[in-house]
């Protein structure tokens, strides 16, 4: 098994930064009929709503759909597909972040942010995408699929009637990202209070406590018993940070 | 109570030693449940050690506690209603105390002598399911109110099966007061040999089973605690009380463990009469005592085993246990003691 | 107006707003009974807004995220390593289990394999983790309905474990010792026979609380039939661990997905109860503790020796593409969906929590029980609010 993932990871590679959206990737050093059988049954049944695929022989299959097949895609897995374990649903938003990410970097937003939008896995064409895993537990099989939100409405169909788990998770997708899903019946806050404004998880809603309190924190250096003798009270200041330090080498 | 160990007590003396006696009665059972049995004996039985920080071995660890309840602030609730609020805990208190009035702690060591004494005892511990349900009521609480509903209902239940138990002594001693149930039991013998007398817990069994039972649930005790549900509803009808009144509430929770400790060990185990000390004497009186707390203690041993190691029951599941095993049982007993009453 | 006629007025009024109050008052439509966010029986601050109709539910809906930290956006700030750190605070008790599916789906991506002894002594302390998670949830299970006893003996024989935990990683609840290419350190001197040792001591808890709690008939009739979730509909909310494995759906993946540890090399047995009710669930989660014991007994029996570390350079650039790894964590099925963009750190993090779909089944189990009954099924379900909340 791990000689397996050794090869496949090394394949991945390759495949992702093979731009192409709406041909079938190269088929992998080992083949692997199971997912094979599910990506062509999936074609069969989807016909054109099937965009893209991706296979990384012996560890995952990726399919595109359309949005407005997003539903009936859902229905095709469950279904045809025989898997019925719902595993989680959420969205990726593929703007790169106009905010610094490390230590080194300031959180103020530069003046001309990169807005180039690059995507992953089985491509895509819009700046958000809905993603979702569905398991077959009795065969041990199992399928991600990806759908593009259409960038001027923000919505897709809603899987409630497919999968009830579906149901917590469009609300949180709702929440931080704004992708609305059509026919869950009822949209609210999960995490959030209701009266929070704003989506948390796209990447142009800054994340306030950096901007607030720049990493690492207050430094408080604490002087050499000699040099200062009050220095016991800012300790405590310097504490906050001490959870986000970690392991950095 | 006119003389004690030959002396000759005037009237005010003797109502001093009734009102001390009275409180005695009632904390020393309680303070001894508290401190030995919630305090150590639950302690060793969860593997951990308890209090061991106040006096040695944790001893005054109940000096402790009361310091801290007197201390605390008044908290009332602002929706509450007052004056329900205020009177709840009294109520129950009240009735605890009246319960220990007819207990004979000795031949001339009472407080009344009743000829209705037991039956007296059981209808006066049923005062306590009203300050239950006033405390539920006017804690303005949704908690407090569930609680005090199912204390309601759990303790007119369970009366029943209690009564029914007890009626199988009665027919047996042939009385119902205290005093000449205790003589039955001393007079009595087993198959001739009269030497032990005659404690009842060996005919009554099954009516020792059912009293023990009801007792831990008018205790509201586990496996019957439903009304003060931890992990569902805080402490029930009790949780907006503090300080005083929260003292008043566990006071006459322990008392009322004790009483039905006592009365049990009267009932059944026969009072404060042992085998080979003469009855009527007067160092009855101070023997009489200590021998009693002895067999509550004794008594109160299993209630307080049960309390620790079962789960709880669903209340519905409760009710239909006292309904239709306790009760059916318990009526079975008192045939088959009537029987045998005649046959014998 | 007079003076006469504004009392007489006043009174009329405030007649008829008497009358209203007490017509509303005595129209019952269902009290509103707030469980939570404080609670003794919720595990944390989950908060149930139940609608009764005496003592019987009619509607109850979980509201979760009083403790929500925003674990997904944290993590796309942070390095590799650092995200390490961060994620084995979702589920506080099932300590080390945190980490691994995020390192295995960073191993993956990187191209990166553990050593053996590495993946063996993960698969130990991830074990390890399970135990001390379960036992925990025996001890509380039977403390929610009432048996005070339990709890305490569950505490005392986690110590063991979490004394284990210790010893190697340094730290009881939050180890940070999972590294993307295998471990932090290697095993202390006498390790292995002190953890002998304490899987001894829960295997004869296992046997206690078979004895104390789960033969007893209170806590029988208290979790029997009581809120049963056939395997379909756990199957559609996405249930896992031994939630769907209580409903009767054989799967667990550690058997059935393997990925970084080393059970597929080891004997162990899945167990699957058809019941779908709370005391299915219980029993499920015991006999995994005593599988956990075994296997810890097993992977320490055959630890093959070696680095402890793969080469792995010091600043940790994780190639693009996007990678999940799901594992079978104490709590139900963990998952990371990584992707990466060939940072220093992830690009977008989704943490796949087992609790957060246990909890969704609430709103549907709950129609119709009980109030008790209510805390018997969450105690039952086992969910941590940092696992529900992230």
């Amino acid at each position: 098994m791990s000689a397996d993932t050794e090869a496949e990871a090394s394949e991945e590679e390759v495949q992702s930064e093979a731009e192409a959206p709406e041909e079938e990737t190269a088929e992998a050093l080992e083949p692997d009929p199971v997912r094979e059988a599910l990506r062509d049954r999936l074609g069969a049944e989807l016909g054109e709503a099937l965009v893209a695929t991706d296979l990384a022989s012996g560890v995952q299959l990726t399919v595109r759909v359309t949005a407005e097949a997003w539903r009936t895609a859902g229905l095709v897995v469950r279904d045809q597909l025989g898997c019925r374990w719902f595993d989680f649903l959420s969205a990726i938003d593929w703007l790169p972040s106009p905010y610094g990410r490390y230590e080194d970097d300031g959180m103020t937003p530069p003046s001309d942010p990169d807005t180039e939008i690059e995507t992953g896995i089985a491509g895509g064409e819009t700046r958000f995408q809905v993603f979702a895993r569905v398991v077959d537990t009795a065969a041990h099989t199992d399928v991600i699929l990806k759908t593009d939100v259409p960038d001027d409405t923000l919505t897709v169909p809603s899987w409630v009637t497919v999968y009830d788990g579906a149901d917590w998770h469009e609300r949180e997708t709702w929440e931080m990202f704004g992708i609305s899903f059509d026919g869950h019946p009822a949209l609210r806050n999960i995490y959030l209070p209701s009266d929070f404004e704003g989506n948390p998880l796209r990447k142009d809603f800054p994340l306030i406590a950096r901007i607030v309190k720049p990493w690492p924190g207050i430094i408080d250096v604490e002087p050499m018993p000699a040099e200062d003798e009050e220095a016991a009270p800012d300790e405590a200041a310097s504490k906050e940070s001490a959870p986000e330090e970690g392991e950095s080498s | 109570m006119s003389q004690i160990l030959g002396v000759e007590l005037a009237y005010w003396q003797q109502s001093i030693l009734r009102s001390v006696g009275v409180l005695l009665a009632v904390l020393l059972p309680a303070g001894l449940f508290v401190q030995v049995f919630l305090f150590k004996m639950m302690s060793f039985m969860q593997s951990r050690i308890g209090p061991n920080e106040a006096g040695p071995y944790g001893s005054l660890q109940l000096l402790a506690e009361v310091g801290k309840f007197l201390q605390k602030e008044d908290i009332v609730p602002a929706k509450a209603d007052r004056r329900l609020f205020f009177l709840a805990p009294y109520i129950v208190v009240a009735s605890v105390l009246l319960m220990y009035v007819a207990i004979p702690f000795g031949p001339e060591a009472f407080f009344a002598d009743l000829d209705a004494g037991i039956f007296y005892i059981l209808a006066v511990s049923s005062i306590s399911i009203i300050g239950i349900l006033v405390a539920g009521w006017a804690s303005a609480n949704k908690y407090s109110l569930m609680g005090g509903l199912r204390a309601a209902g759990q303790l007119i239940a369970y009366e029943l099966p209690m009564v029914l138990a007890v009626v199988g002594v009665v027919i047996q001693a042939g009385s119902l007061n205290m005093f000449d149930i205790i003589r039955a039991q001393a007079d009595g013998s087993i198959f001739g040999f009269s030497a032990l007398g005659n404690p009842f817990i060996l005919t009554q069994f099954v009516g020792f089973a059912i009293f023990m039972v009801a007792a831990q649930a008018e205790l509201t005790q586990p496996p019957f605690d439903m009304p003060v549900a931890e992990s569902e509803l805080v402490t029930g009808y009790m949780t907006e009380y503090s300080g005083l009144r929260f003292l008043l509430f566990f006071i006459g929770e322990f008392a009322s463990a004790g009483a039905f400790a006592i009365i049990a060990s009267t009932l059944f185990l026969g009072g404060y009469y042992v085998p080979g000390l003469d009855m009527d004497a007067s160092y009855m009186n101070v023997v009489g005592p200590v021998v009693l707390i002895a067999k509550m203690v004794l008594v109160g041993f299993l209630i307080f085993w049960a309390r620790f190691t079962y789960p709880r029951f669903r209340e519905d599941q409760l009710q239909t246990f006292a309904w239709t095993v306790l009760i059916p049982i318990a009526l079975v007993n008192i045939f088959v003691t009537m029987i045998l009453k005649v046959v014998f | 107006m007079t003076a006469v006629t504004d009392r007489e007025q006043l009174r009329y009024v405030a007649a008829q707003a008497a009358d209203a109050r007490i017509n509303f008052e005595i129209e019952t439509e269902g009290m509103t009974l707030n469980l939570g966010p404080q609670h003794p029986a919720t595990h944390g601050t989950l908060r149930i807004v139940a609608k009764l109709d005496a003592e019987q539910v009619i509607s109850a809906e979980p509201i979760a995220g009083y403790m929500h930290r925003g674990y997904e956006k944290l993590c796309e700030v942070r390095t590799y390593p650092q995200v390490t750190t961060l994620i084995n605070r979702i589920d506080w008790l099932g300590s080390f289990a945190n980490e691994v599916p995020f390192i295995l789906a960073a191993e993956r991506l990187m191209d990166v394999e553990a050593p053996p002894r590495a993946q063996w002594i993960r698969t130990a302390l991830f074990e390890m983790s399970r135990i001390a998670n379960l036992v925990l949830f025996a001890g509380d299970t039977a403390l929610q309905l009432g048996g005070q006893t339990a709890a305490f003996y569950g505490f005392r024989d986690r110590e063991y474990v979490l004394n284990q935990i210790e010893a190697v990683t340094g730290g009881r609840f939050h180890p940070n010792f999972d590294r993307i290419g295998g471990l932090k350190d290697d095993l202390p001197k006498g390790w292995i026979a002190d953890t002998k040792l304490a899987m001894e001591k829960v295997r004869s808890f296992c046997d206690e609380i078979d004895e104390l709690v789960t033969g007893n008939e209170i806590f029988q009739i208290r979790t029997r039939g009581i809120g049963v979730i056939p395997g379909d509909v756990a199957q559609s909310y996405g249930l896992s661990g031994a939630n769907l494995r209580g409903s009767g759906v054989n799967w667990d993946l550690r058997r059935d997905a393997p990925s970084g540890m080393v059970h597929s090399e080891l004997d162990w047995k899945v167990h699957v109860h058809p019941d779908g009710d709370s005391f299915s669930r219980w029993w499920v989660r015991i006999q995994e503790i005593r599988e956990a014991s075994h296997l810890v007994d097993q992977c320490l029996d055959g630890l093959p020796s070696g680095p402890i570390m793969a080469k792995v350079p010091r600043i940790i650039k994780v190639p693009a593409g996007e990678a999940y790894v799901q594992t079978e964590n104490p709590l139900g099925a963990m998952g990371y969906y990584v992707v990466s963009k060939g940072d220093l750190g992830p690009f977008r993090l989704k943490i796949r929590s087992a609790s957060f779909n246990n909890v969704s089944i609430l709103h549907w189990v709950l129609r119709g029980v009980y109030v008790p009954d209510i805390i018997s099924i969450l105690s039952s379900l086992y969910f941590i609010l940092g696992d529900i909340d992230r």
